[in-house]
């Protein structure tokens, strides 16, 4: 089980008050404190961690959780807010002593203008919801985590989500115009706005990615693009990992920007298929999915391109959509790519690091031998066109020797992504999972100083304070200054 | 996902699957999207991940359900969209039957709640009953004022009131056990499930389903013993009197391949098509296993049997647009999605298609009656986004989700339309709508 901070037992031994105290703010069904009810909100996409919550609390308006957060923090109690549940390095996960703040029941979109190219939706609303919501017209939001089905906006905010489309568009902090913040002791305040570039400092900047931790996102002012004249996706198949990957390094490096280059290997090209039915190559053992966008002549001459390119990879076999539904199918396969390993492992832990592109091949080499050393498979898919690996380390939850074997495996692929010049995350954020990891990427110094950001937003530690730094980490003495 | 049963549970068959089922789900959350209690409710013990969590600790724990369990359970449709989303392929359909049959096992409901279910067990799948209930129900409409518009069992009453057609169609000879002999050259022989609740409230939908299947040629056999398939009491987690009505229709159909040869079980009602297919399963572990498995692979909807026998309409087209609701027991439950589209386009109907087509309906068997305020939040989105579309008709093909959509537009069953292309009666509904 995860290390977090001592539970403070001054508020464990309120739990009862602490509940009356949330049901004096909220309707009595919207604030959780059974033991048995609390289970469900014990984890999230990362469910090899666990922690069930003193409380759950779900409000439905910004005052709500203005009026929330402000007893939590005059109680001096932890609160860990919550979108859909979908993260991957536990960023929802719980603390024993803490209130989840979740969003799910805010999800209305609140305005849709058109001619400034702009929506402003709740935090709770999904990411795919705003894209149904404006696509009739001709419009889109860009980034698409491949989770968009269900994951929300303010936790896209917070983790500042990536996406398939994000080699073209932009991560979700390209695609934001404002917010709408509940400060930790429950003032409410607005960033940014209906326009590109706010004066002053860039708060838009800090709090998106903050991982929960500055700030509860209550509101969010996205920007929506008009949708491409027209888009096609191509399968390219290759007999043997790295040398998708020197193909990746090629179509990048030759200056062509596809919207999505995205990779699969052999396990995970069997398990989409036995979801999707795409039609992908199973006699492959990677599988690059690029997409290209615009009139049908630029797709034509981009795809052309992109073809000679792959040429001269040898590929196994090439394939470009002929249909809107087989593009959908290619696509369902994809964003469906981590749950459908489920069907070929009971467990996984999904990796999330990011490399140059020309380290590809030999990243991907390292990683092979690297699973062959544990004896624990591992399922490669990924934003190729970025550098941004998602290996899936599959294992048993029920044998913990198992479980243990992944995490390091896990840690090791990421310590590799750092020296070979990358990062330890690219999008999924890096909530505990990668926490004690964090080392690895920053020196003490920088690590205080990200440190003494937080204090200065959040002085007593109380917003999703077990996440993103190494709890081990000394008190520094910065951290005390802040806090002064 | 980690399990933690002891060997000593594992030994329980029923348990080995729940397992199974569990350790496929991988958590991640995407199934939330598309649950429409999740959409509502917006509470993760409302959405298929939190229900999965909640039944796995119980069934871990072995204690009796609790009144917060049964509750979140409760408000499970069984839509089974969860189930299309999911993308590991986790088997929600038979932990949510199993979770039901544990709590009916182990949970004492109130008595209120008891009541209900006993009368909709008893009335439902007995159509003479069935007549008679809604017959007392007409009676009692006008007093259906004076009821107290607050508590559960008040507002059940309500609902059933309300759901209750204002008069009966004459009930119709077609579903008595007997042998429709095809017209012409006979192609196929085929069993149709004449079912309980349908034939009550809307016996024209046996009636097209045999005239059409007889003019192509095809045999329809209403098998002697044959009745309701189980769904509603398996649904409400009564094993014994859903396995004895599955049985029956196991040993009428059987009799009837034995007799005769089937080609097909037919099903106009995809919530009953969804359980029948389902017997296989039901009676894995049972001595009749096998005849089971041979029911279930035979058993087919109607669109899908149409769809393979190849239909072909002879009126001209009717000038109207359909907004084809896909009911959830055949989108999700039976995974048909493309047939009865293509198949009222091919009728000449210009199809249309709602937005949120995978969202259910609200109906999803007694659940309007069961959960009347989400059932009806429901029934209000989905007429709202079939409103956006404005079609002349609605068509579904599910009685249930023909009741619970009624009362605006005309709704009617799919096979209405493709009988009425192809020489049958106009339906009565559209009262000479065609241009």
């Amino acid at each position: 089980m995860i290390v977090q901070h001592e539970p403070k037992q001054e508020v464990l031994a309120r739990s009862a008050a602490i509940l009356d105290g949330l049901r004096a703010i909220l309707p009595a069904s919207n604030v959780i404190g059974d033991a048995l009810r609390l289970k469900p909100y014990e984890t999230d996409g990362l469910a090899a961690y666990r922690q069930p919550p003193l409380a759950v609390a779900l409000p439905t308006t910004t005052e709500e959780v203005a009026a929330v957060m402000a007893y939590c923090h005059r109680e001096g109690i932890r609160v860990v807010p919550r979108g859909a549940g979908t993260s991957l390095s536990g960023g929802a996960l719980p603390m024993a002593d803490s209130v989840v703040l979740g969003l799910m029941k805010m999800n209305r979109i609140l305005e849709i203008d058109y001619a400034d190219r702009l929506a402003v939706v709740q935090a709770g609303v999904t990411n795919i919801g705003i894209t149904n919501a404006v696509s009739a017209e001709g419009f889109f939001y860009a980034p698409d985590p491949s989770s968009q089905l269900a994951c929300m906006i303010g936790g896209n905010v917070m983790m500042n989500s990536g996406g398939a489309h994000c080699l073209r568009y932009g991560v979700t902090a390209n695609n934001l115009l404002g917010l709408k913040i509940v400060t930790v002791d429950g003032q409410i305040i607005e960033i940014g706005g209906a326009h590109c570039d706010a004066a002053g400092l860039d708060w838009l900047g800090l709090i998106t990615g903050s991982e929960g931790q500055l700030a509860i996102v209550t509101e969010v002012t996205v920007r929506i693009l008009r949708s491409p004249e027209g888009q096609r996706a191509m399968l390219a198949a290759f007999d043997a990992i790295d040398v998708a990957g020197a193909c990746v390094d090629a179509i990048i490096g030759s200056g062509i920007i596809p919207v999505a280059l995205e990779f699969m290997d052999k396990p995970c090209i069997h398990a989409c298929e036995a979801f999707a039915h795409a039609g992908y190559p199973m006699d492959a053992e990677a599988m690059l999915i690029i997409e290209v966008e615009g009139s049908t002549a630029e797709q034509d001459e981009l795809l052309g391109r992109i073809r000679a390119i792959c040429d001269r990879f040898n590929p196994i076999s090439m394939k470009v959509s002929n249909s809107v539904e087989e593009s959908m199918a290619i696509w369902k396969g994809r964003k469906g790519a981590f749950g459908a390993v489920g069907r070929i492992s009971p467990d996984y832990l999904c990796m999330d690091g990011t490399i140059p592109t020309s380290q590809l091949p030999h990243v991907l080499r390292r990683i092979g031998e690297m699973s062959a050393e544990c004896g624990l498979g591992v399922a490669n898919v990924f934003h190729a066109g970025d550098g941004n690996l998602h290996p899936l380390i599959m294992f048993d939850a029920n044998d913990p020797e198992s479980f243990h074997k992944a995490e390091t495996f896990g840690a090791d692929i990421l310590k590799l992504c750092v020296e070979v010049g990358g990062c330890l995350t690219g999008e999924h954020g890096v909530g505990v999972e990668k926490r004690d990891l964090m080392t690895v990427q920053f020196n003490e110094t920088e690590l205080d100083q990200q440190r003494r950001v937080k204090s200065a937003f959040d002085p007593d530690w109380l917003l999703n304070p077990s996440k993103v730094f190494p709890l081990k980490l000394p008190a520094a003495r910065s951290l005390t200054l802040a806090a002064e | 996902m980690q399990t933690s049963f002891t060997a000593e549970q594992l030994r329980d068959p029923d348990t080995q699957v729940a397992n199974k089922v569990l350790r496929t789900c991988v958590h991640c959350g995407m199934c939330t999207a598309t649950c429409p209690t999740f959409l509502l409710l917006g509470d993760e013990l409302d959405s298929p991940r939190g229900r999965i969590y909640l039944i796995k600790d119980m069934l871990e724990s072995g204690r009796p359900a609790t009144a917060e369990v049964v509750k979140h359970v409760d408000r499970c449709l069984s839509c089974l969209s969860c189930m299309t989303t999911c993308p590991s392929g986790t088997d929600y359909m038979h932990l949510i039957d199993h979770a039901r049959t544990y709590i009916q096992n182990t949970y004492a409901r109130p008595w209120h709640e008891r009541l209900l279910r006993a009368a909709l067990r008893l009335v439902l799948p007995v159509p003479g009953r069935m007549r008679l209930a809604l017959q007392a129900t007409s009676l009692l409409r006008p007093l259906a004022r004076l009821l107290p518009s607050r508590g559960t069992f008040f507002v059940r009453l309500r609902a059933m009131v309300d759901l209750a057609p204002r008069s009966l169609p004459a009930p119709s000879s077609v579903e008595r056990p007997q042998v429709h002999e095809a017209i012409g050259t006979r192609r196929a022989r085929v069993a149709l499930l004449a079912g309980c609740a349908q034939q009550v409230l809307a016996p024209q939908i046996n009636e097209a389903t045999i005239r059409l299947l007889t003019r192509m040629g095809v045999e329809v056999v209403v098998a002697k013993g044959a009745g309701c398939c189980g769904a509603l009491t398996h649904h409400m987690g009564l094993h014994d009197p859903a396995m004895d009505a599955a049985r029956a229709n196991i040993a009428a159909w059987s009799a009837e391949i034995e007799a005769g040869g089937l080609d097909a079980i037919v099903i106009n009602t995809s919530g009953c098509g969804t359980t029948v297919k389902d017997y296989g399963f039901m009676f894995r572990n049972a001595p009749e296993a096998e005849a089971a498995a041979r029911i279930s692979a035979l058993a087919c909807d109607i669109t899908e049997y149409l769809s393979r026998l190849g239909y072909v309409p002879t009126r001209g087209t009717p000038g109207l647009t359909v907004a084809y609701h896909a009911a959830c027991s055949l989108q999700h439950g039976q995974k048909i999605t493309q047939e009865p589209k293509t198949l009222l386009a091919k009728a000449g109907f210009t199809v249309a298609i709602p937005a949120e087509a995978h969202i259910c309906c609200g109906s999803a068997g007694t659940y309007n009656l069961m959960q009347p305020e989400i059932a009806g939040q429901l029934r209000a989105r989905k007429l709202a986004n079939i409103d956006r579309i404005e079609p002349d008709l609605i068509a579904a093909g599910n009685i249930g989700c023909i009741t619970q959509l009624s009362g605006g537009r005309p709704v009617v069953h799919t096979v209405e339309l493709l009988d009425w292309m192809a020489g049958g009666p106009e339906p009565a509904v559209l009262a000479g709508r065609a241009s």
